[in-house]
């Protein structure tokens, strides 16, 4: 039975490739957005600029910390351009500027871009010279000329630049270099052609006098303090600032116009009464007012006059503190937030008029789920009456941001999910029987005309407003986003972990956040200062005998550092409901998931701590029993990419130091591979995927069968010289080589070495069934190149005689150990390759029957399949035509890239960082997630969909087709019935 | 299509001719016959006439029994050169020939029994026409398994047989790799 399938399987794949020698997977314009969707984020915010002045689009421009400049429209919250600079790429500084450029300063102060603010197009680019790392200041002045041009001042990487604001050129630069000088702020007070700069040099403090025009210093003033500066400055007015002293116990008021500088010392415990601790100087710009912080305490004080302290008032642990807001001629708002249980309420003060009380005060009711407020921008408007309104941007705990004003949300955008950690996916629940016969009526009804719109379509009758129906019909096909699971597999929810701790689920249908869940025992608290999500893992999938239980996750993380203890969160993917949590008293290193689960069916799981003892998860005496059945013929292996050691271990019995118990186990080195430091260092690592399934162990060439090697214990080790791991171009042809190793975890036993000259980092690989792929750079041909490596077992290749087959006298089936050491064969074979990747990913199936296709995440953030054929190392430049009729392509030297091959279409996903693969129920079909700062999903069929009709197949047209012949048969035979009788009568 | 084609269709016979046993018996209980009367000449005459009836009757049905047992021959050679025309490759058309070439003589072997019996007759002897006939169709089959063969859809490889064996357990269970921290 199982040979006739596999015939015909094969005999229909033969047909399917004499059809289609190379297949295209491109879909129609109107096909978009059937079974993909595309969201676009952009990373938690983390300065915000409006732009509301003139009337006409109301926009906020922010700078987030997935490095993204946005417009964003304040009405609704829809992005109206976005840029997504480089990983490396920090943005410093933003501002608007000159009422229509968006000026950003990144890299550590080192270019400096101009944006146009209606279109988001770059006006230009300036990068700027320096010679050390600094703080870096962006200064946009609103009356500074030059000639014609506006000039913006700039510090960083330690030099002041005057920079025009028309073409970016640098107009003068001075540096500012002298040691362990640091500049900490740049002031141009208004109207005058004096930029000051101001600075430490350890316990003295230094100002700059310099010509804006000219960029000359004009004098340099510093003056000793004997007690030391903490290093925060506090701007006062044009010739004041204030500071603290290294102890955080006295205020220093400095003043420093006309040449000479002055201190004036306030001891912080005659301001304010019961002070203890230390204080430091709570960011802001308020001018005449400081802000101090001391045990989550925020204390205003007025700065009337020279050494002229008053506190003014005391907020206990506020949120956050907005930027000031000049409101009208010298008055000055700004926002205090303040984190209530469920709600928040946001305070609007004068910063000049303390008395006069609240411009505004609000109660917002919160979802919990988003957390606490972290940053808050605020904004103005004039109202009907002509008193001023307040709008204010929050950034909450989970990275989102809201808009409110006058006190409701009037939108929110959940730009965690920019930041995705890790992704797991769950099945939906089952579907439950009995629907109502008035649902079965409308919905026949719905269907019946659905169906007729369709083949009206289909017969080319259907006017342009039925063709945009049945567009809209088929973008919102109630089948694909129903909370249940679907006979494809097509419905699942995909669990996400955000870098803010919190959990998404997505439905696959269209992309909607189903529930999320901020997890409580990710929140910092004394035992966890500074938790961090690390890993998703399933936990419980429900199968058989245990369906009526929700299926879970477990959500790794750690309390900061390495050696912090591990968190453990168990969530309900249904309920999106936190069942458990633990605090570990290990920290966490590695996470084995075992191949077991108990009768709950938990997946047993061993947690590796730094120290290498193992502890189990389920603690449950039936996990423990299970686990030691499997104990000896489990190991584990630790790649210490800095020492470059691969070190293999085995388990063994209880640990023995003190406080262990029987859930912990002890750890014992078995073997390790050091590689030479001075001329290899690990650069990739790729292991297959622990729950892929593969159908067949053979792999038929020309009626022969080769045994494929399928160990999951095998990694892939990429080194190279220590040069070529910098960047392209930093080393020569000779300097830098490539070695890949194929590695057995077990025994440590090097399976495959191979060494390629020339090439050099970056390297990303991907391994699945018995082969690896991987990406590098060839130096000497100036492009990137791939190559595939696919292993075969020799041993196994004895077993040709079809008798002892055909009786199943063989032993394929009887189960392998890496301590067979079975002799491997190596086939491979390298191409060049256009495209720098960011990530690969290989498509995986329910049953592993359908061919592979490599997904490759291209520089250009898109996403790009490419079938395994192209990577075959049999390909010859002139195929036998019994190869060709297999389909084997004739050998070229590059790999081609299909346009039509874009799984992403047109789109981009900002930022990418990962793809996933997932299988569904049709062995055809795979589900695609990748993700970045934008999220793209979409199905994919590696080798076309043969084994359903595709969701456009007109059912309508087949049922009429089928009536149209029964009644056509029913005619004739009452014709030639009729025909027959007259006959007779002749 | 040769089976009852230039046969005489008889339904039935009664010979009353040929009572020669009967009579020996009764002569052998009996009187003598009168002298000078052969009898046996009498009885040759008669049954020379018939015999020789018999004999033309029998000739032809073996005849026509060597026609029907040779006549896959022809098909053979209309087979093989449909085979070759067809090509080796895996289409509708070769597939289509195969087939029929290996449902004709499987269906002709089925009514062996049927074809013969128009000739079935003491006196004809149709186990060699049915042996060659049988042979032939044999062959014809071979010829169709053996196209099969050349198509690659007969399970003759090793490759046949484990192409879909599902890969085999492995005893040792790994994991690790770059720690988490890293």
């Amino acid at each position: 039975m199982k040979v006739t399938m596999a015939m015909v399987i094969r005999v229909f794949l033969l047909l399917l490739v004499s059809f289609y020698s190379i297949p295209s997977f491109a879909i129609y314009e109107d096909q978009v957005g059937l079974m993909d969707w595309h969201q676009q984020y952009i990373g938690k915010v983390k300065q915000a600029v409006f732009h509301t002045q003139k009337a006409g689009r109301k926009r906020v421009v922010v700078s987030t910390e997935e490095n993204a400049i946005a417009s964003l429209d304040l009405r609704r919250g829809d992005i109206f351009w976005r840029h997504v600079l480089g990983s490396g790429d920090v943005i410093d500084e933003l501002d608007i500027g000159f009422g229509k450029y968006v000026f950003s300063l990144s890299s550590g102060g080192s270019i400096l871009r101009a944006w146009n603010l209606p279109d988001g197009q770059m006006v230009w680019e300036s990068y700027l010279q320096g010679s050390m790392s600094s703080k870096s200041i962006l200064c946009v002045p609103s009356n500074l000329k030059y000639g014609k041009d506006n000039i913006i001042l700039v510090f960083g990487m330690g030099s002041l630049h005057a920079i025009s604001s028309i073409d970016g050129e640098v107009i003068w630069r001075r540096d500012l270099v002298a040691e362990s000088l640091e500049i900490k702020q740049v002031l141009q007070p208004h109207g005058s052609d004096v930029v000051y700069a101001i600075g430490f040099v350890g316990s003295e403090f230094v100002t700059y006098e310099i010509n804006a025009r000219s960029g000359e210093v004009l004098k340099r003033t510093s003056k000793t303090f004997p007690g030391g500066f903490s290093g925060e400055l506090s701007y006062v007015s044009n010739d004041m600032l204030v500071t603290l002293d290294t102890t955080g116990s006295t205020i220093i008021s400095i003043r420093f116009g006309d040449g000479q500088i002055s201190f004036h010392q306030t001891a912080i415990s005659d301001l304010i009464e019961n002070f203890s601790g230390m204080a430091s100087i709570f960011p802001s710009k308020l001018t005449s007012m400081v802000a101090l912080k001391f045990n989550s305490v925020i204390v205003f004080v007025r700065v009337t006059g020279f050494g002229e302290l008053e506190v003014v008032e005391k907020i206990d642990s506020p949120a956050a503190i907005s930027d000031p807001l000049s409101v009208s001629e010298g008055q000055q708002a700004f926002a205090v937030v303040q984190n209530g249980e469920s709600k928040i309420s946001i305070t609007v003060k004068q910063a000049n008029d303390w008395s006069s009380g609240n411009l505004l005060k609000e109660t917002i009711v919160m979802d919990q789920q988003r957390g606490n407020v972290e940053r808050v921008f605020i904004n103005s408007y004039i109202r009907t009456d002509r008193s001023y309104g307040f709008r204010a941007l929050i950034v909450m705990e989970d990275h989102s941001l809201l808009l409110l004003q006058q006190g409701e949300i009037v939108w929110s955008r959940d730009d965690g999910l920019a930041s995705i950690l890790d992704m797991t996916t769950s099945e939906l629940p089952v579907e439950k029987e009995g629907v109502s016969v008035a649902k079965v009526e409308h919905s026949l009804l719905e269907w019946l005309k659905g169906h007729l719109l369709k083949l009206k379509g289909t017969l080319m009758l259907a006017t342009p407003e039925d063709i945009v129906a049945i567009q809209g019909m088929r973008l919102k096909s109630s089948q694909k986003n129903k909370m249940t699971r679907d006979h494809n597999g097509f419905r699942k929810l995909l669990i996400v972990l955000t870098r803010a701790g919190k959990i998404f689920a997505l439905h696959t249908g269209d992309g909607r956040v189903v529930w999320s869940l901020l997890l409580p025992s990710f929140k910092k608290s004394e035992a966890c200062p500074n938790p961090t999500g690390l890993n998703l893992y399933q936990w419980q999938v429900p199968h058989h005998h245990a369906l009526d239980e929700n299926p879970s996750v477990l959500v790794v993380g750690s309390c900061g550092g390495s050696d912090a203890p591990g968190v453990l969160s168990f969530v309900d993917t249904h309920t999106g409901k936190e069942l458990d949590s633990l605090t570990l008293g290990h920290s966490i290193d590695h996470i084995i998931p075992l191949p077991v689960t108990d009768s709950t069916e938990q997946r047993l799981h061993l947690l590796l701590d730094r120290k290498g003892h193992a502890f189990l998860y389920p603690r449950t005496p039936e996990a423990l029993k299970l686990c030691q059945v499997e104990l000896p013929n489990i190991y584990w292996y630790l790649i210490e990419v800095d020492k470059d050691i691969i070190r293999g271990h085995t388990l063994r019995k209880t640990c023995n130091f003190e406080g262990a118990d029987e859930y912990c186990f002890d750890t014992r080195e078995l073997w390790s591979i050091v590689f030479p430091s001075d001329s290899e260092k690990i650069v990739a690592t790729a292991t297959r995927n622990l729950n892929e399934v593969v159908h067949t162990q053979a792999k038929v060439a020309d009626h022969d069968a080769m045994y494929k090697y399928l160990s999951k214990n095998l990694i892939f080790v990429a080194t190279v010289s220590p040069k070529g791991a910098g960047e392209i171009g930093s080393a020569t042809p000779e300097e830098s080589s490539l070695v890949v190793y194929l590695i057995d975890t077990i025994t440590g036993r090097i399976l495959h070495r191979v060494s390629h000259h020339a090439a050099q980092a970056p390297v990303h690989a991907v391994f699945s069934e018995n082969w690896v792929i991987y990406h590098y750079f060839n130096l000497r041909a100036h492009r990137y190149e791939m190559s595939v490596i696919e292993i075969y077992d020799q041993s196994r290749a004895e077993n040709k005689d079809i008798w002892k087959l055909i009786l199943g006298k063989h032993d394929l089936s009887s189960p392998i150990s890496s301590y067979s050491r079975p002799e491997v064969m190596v086939k491979s074979q390298s191409y060049y390759f256009t495209h720098s990747v960011k990530t690969m990913a290989v498509s995986s199936t329910a049953k592993g029957i359908t061919s592979k296709q490599i997904l490759i995440g291209t520089i250009g953030d898109q996403v790009l399949a490419l079938d395994k054929r192209f990577l075959d190392p049999r390909r010859t430049p002139n195929p036998t035509p019994a190869e060709r009729e297999e389909g084997l392509i004739p050998l070229t030297d590059a790999l081609p890239i299909i346009p039509q091959s874009f799984v992403t279409h047109s789109l981009l996903v900002e930022g990418l960082r990962g793809i996933v693969t997932i299988p569904t129920k049709l062995e055809s079909t795979s589900l695609v997630f990748s993700y970045g700062v934008d999220l793209f999903f979409t199905r994919i069929a590696p080798s076309r969909i043969y084994d359903s009709l595709t969701d456009d197949f007109s059912y309508a047209l087949l049922l009429l087709t089928i009536v149209a012949l029964i009644a056509a048969i029913f005619v004739t035979w009452v014709m030639s019935e009729k025909k027959e009788l007259n006959e007779k009568w002749r | 299509m040769e089976k009852g084609k230039g046969v005489v269709t008889r339904r039935w016979a009664i010979d009353f001719t040929d009572n020669s046993s009967s009579s020996s018996v009764s002569r052998s209980g009996g009187f003598d016959d009168p002298l000078g009367y052969s009898r046996s000449s009498q009885e040759q005459d008669d049954s020379t006439l018939s015999r020789q009836k018999k004999d033309a009757e029998a000739n032809w049905k073996s005849q026509k029994a060597w026609e029907v047992a040779q006549a896959p021959m022809k098909n053979l050679f209309m087979m093989g050169f449909m085979m070759w025309m067809a090509g080796t490759t895996v289409h509708l058309f070769s597939i289509g020939i195969t087939f029929s070439a290996l449902w004709q003589p499987i269906s002709a072997l089925q009514g062996v029994g049927k074809v013969f019996e128009p000739y079935k007759d003491s006196k004809v002897d149709t186990l060699m026409p049915k042996l060659v006939f049988i042979s032939l169709n044999l062959a014809g089959l071979a010829l169709g398994v053996w196209k099969l063969n050349t198509l690659g859809l007969l399970p003759t490889h090793a490759s046949d047989w484990v192409s879909s064996l599902s890969p085999a357990q492995e005893v040792e269970y790994s994991g690790g790799g770059i720690p988490l921290h890293y």
